[in-house]
């Protein structure tokens, strides 16, 4: 089943992400998302992730293609302007891409070339424009195409801004989006699950498939890390201690995740599983949440 | 106005090193009022390069403004005596000079950072890109295109924290302050008009005013 007909099958989604790494090796890469093909309906590839330099997204999506995987080509308005974003679509088209993941993209200051210059010609909203017009056969300029591509567009949308304004500003975007054709919301990583339900409660009219963000904690230190420095992503204290005090880290972070997972089924329309290398972790976290 | 900041004084060192006359010239406006080129600077200047150099020889002189060519004029008694010209105007000064001057080296002393204004003593913040298409009005008076670093025109993106850009602590999220002054302003819908997508201006600008051209006068 393809990522589009779980969508409207009206199941719950699963989907993961794998990173591409800093070269030409994509044997791990590869090996990762084979462990988790017949557990999810999507994977995402990340586009040059925290703005560090990378094998890039489209080459990635199109090898997952390959192994049967129904990929999730996310496209960030970093590197781009408006016709390498309008051109790198329609190549991910005719390499086998069907969804695209519409990003803003961090500055280029939070990666390893900082004084990159930064392109953001185009944002997360005007790209999923562009992404409509491109399936109804025009390019941005009003060009017909010769050939049009029919992906599925989605969206990001992070449930945790800490404050009232940038949640506003969180939910204001988000509805532009959806108006701009946007299918589909995956999150920003969630660990407290009344914030979440906060959230799906002021956006339950919206009409869209929210999938729930899960990053599997591997050490406290990372809990720490992202408090301090992930914007959106808070990790309570108590979780920090559960995991602090177990023997057993990894299943304690399993254990964690299977919580939430647990608790977003009743929220929202489906979980995207960011497991940083612990991949091998997703079936039987699904296992046990029976998924 | 324009900010600037003084070169570091080695590069200037540098930039002069093969010039033993050197004219050195203040602008009297915005390099005045950030105190980067003022006569005040043009006096320390002076002292330091002689101080590392006791040969050369330094005059100083503060134009009103030196992108201005009636201002520029004024040099032309003084230029002939020196090898070169050493400006302490911004980018537009240093050019104007420059090419009134074409056979004289017109030398940067300062480096141009962005039109802004003074926020407290000692700190000037960028405010105005000149991007050509003002949209301050439906922005609160703060503008995005240049007070959010990813110049985003429909919204915050996910990476604030505490208010603050994800591309540093120093600097406020733009789009969050342009969410309280709408609100304050009750100005809010503002937020959920139409996406925009910019029309980014052709460098070099030009700026054509007919009315004023000679040729079409009566």
């Amino acid at each position: 089943m393809s990522f589009r007909e779980a969508l409207e099958s009206g199941k719950f989604l699963v989907t993961a992400e794998v990173g591409p790494g800093k070269g030409t090796d994509i044997e791990h890469l590869l090996k990762d998302a084979d462990i988790i093909k017949d557990r999810v309906d999507a994977i995402n590839v990340t586009d040059l992730q925290s703005s560090v330099m990378r094998l890039g997204s489209m080459a990635v999506c199109h090898l997952l293609t390959d192994m049967g995987i129904d990929p999730i080509f996310q496209v960030t308005c970093r590197d781009r302007n408006r016709l390498a974003l309008q051109s790198d679509l329609l190549s991910g088209w005719v390499l086998g891409i069907r969804n695209v993941l519409a990003l803003t993209g961090d500055h280029p200051t939070l990666g390893d070339h900082p004084r990159a210059k930064p392109v953001f010609d185009l944002d997360s909203v005007t790209l999923l424009e562009v992404l409509g017009k491109l399936n109804s056969g025009l390019d941005m300029a009003g060009n017909e195409l010769k050939g049009a591509p029919d992906f599925l567009p989605g969206a990001v949308v992070n449930p945790g801004a800490d404050n009232e304004a940038a949640l506003d500003l969180q939910i204001m975007k988000m509805e532009k989006k959806i108006e701009a054709g946007a299918k589909f919301f995956q999150t920003q990583g969630v660990y407290d699950l009344d914030t979440f339900e906060k959230f799906m409660k002021r956006v339950e009219g919206f009409n869209t498939k929210v999938l729930g963000g899960i990053i599997l904690l591997k050490s406290v230190g990372m809990a720490r890390y992202m408090n301090k420095n992930v914007a959106g992503v808070f990790v309570p204290e108590p979780l920090i201690q559960d995991l602090k005090e177990a023997e057993d880290k990894a299943q304690a972070s399993m254990n964690i995740a299977v919580r939430l997972i647990k608790g977003m089924k009743d929220l929202c329309q489906g979980v995207h599983v960011m497991a940083l290398g612990w991949e091998s972790k997703i079936p039987p976290i699904l296992d046990e949440v029976g998924l | 106005m324009i900010i600037a900041e003084q070169k570091p004084l080695a590069e200037i060192h540098d930039m002069v090193a093969p010039y033993r006359k050197v004219l050195l010239v203040g602008c009297g406006t915005c390099m005045t009022f950030c105190s980067a080129g003022g006569p005040e600077q043009v006096n320390k200047l002076a002292g330091a390069l002689l101080s590392e150099n006791k040969d050369k020889v330094i005059d100083k002189t503060t134009t009103p403004r030196q992108c201005a060519m009636k201002f520029v004029e004024r040099l032309e008694k003084k230029v002939g005596n020196y090898e070169c010209i050493l400006s302490m105007a911004c980018g537009n000064g240093v050019q104007a000079v420059a090419s009134r001057f074409p056979d004289k080296p017109v030398l940067p002393a300062l480096n141009t950072q962005f039109i802004g204004v003074e926020k407290e003593p000692g700190v000037w913040t960028e405010n105005c890109l000149a991007c050509g298409d003002c949209i301050l009005w439906r922005t609160g008076g703060i503008c995005p295109v240049t007070r959010c670093a990813k110049s985003l025109l429909n919204g915050a993106c996910g990476g604030a924290s505490e208010g603050k850009c994800e591309v540093s602590k120093d600097r406020p999220c733009a789009w969050q302050e342009i969410y309280h002054a709408l609100k304050r302003l009750n100005m809010l819908h503002y937020l959920k008009e139409k996406p925009q997508v910019k029309d980014w201006p052709i460098h070099p600008g030009r700026v054509v005013r007919e009315d004023l051209r000679e040729e079409v006068l009566p």
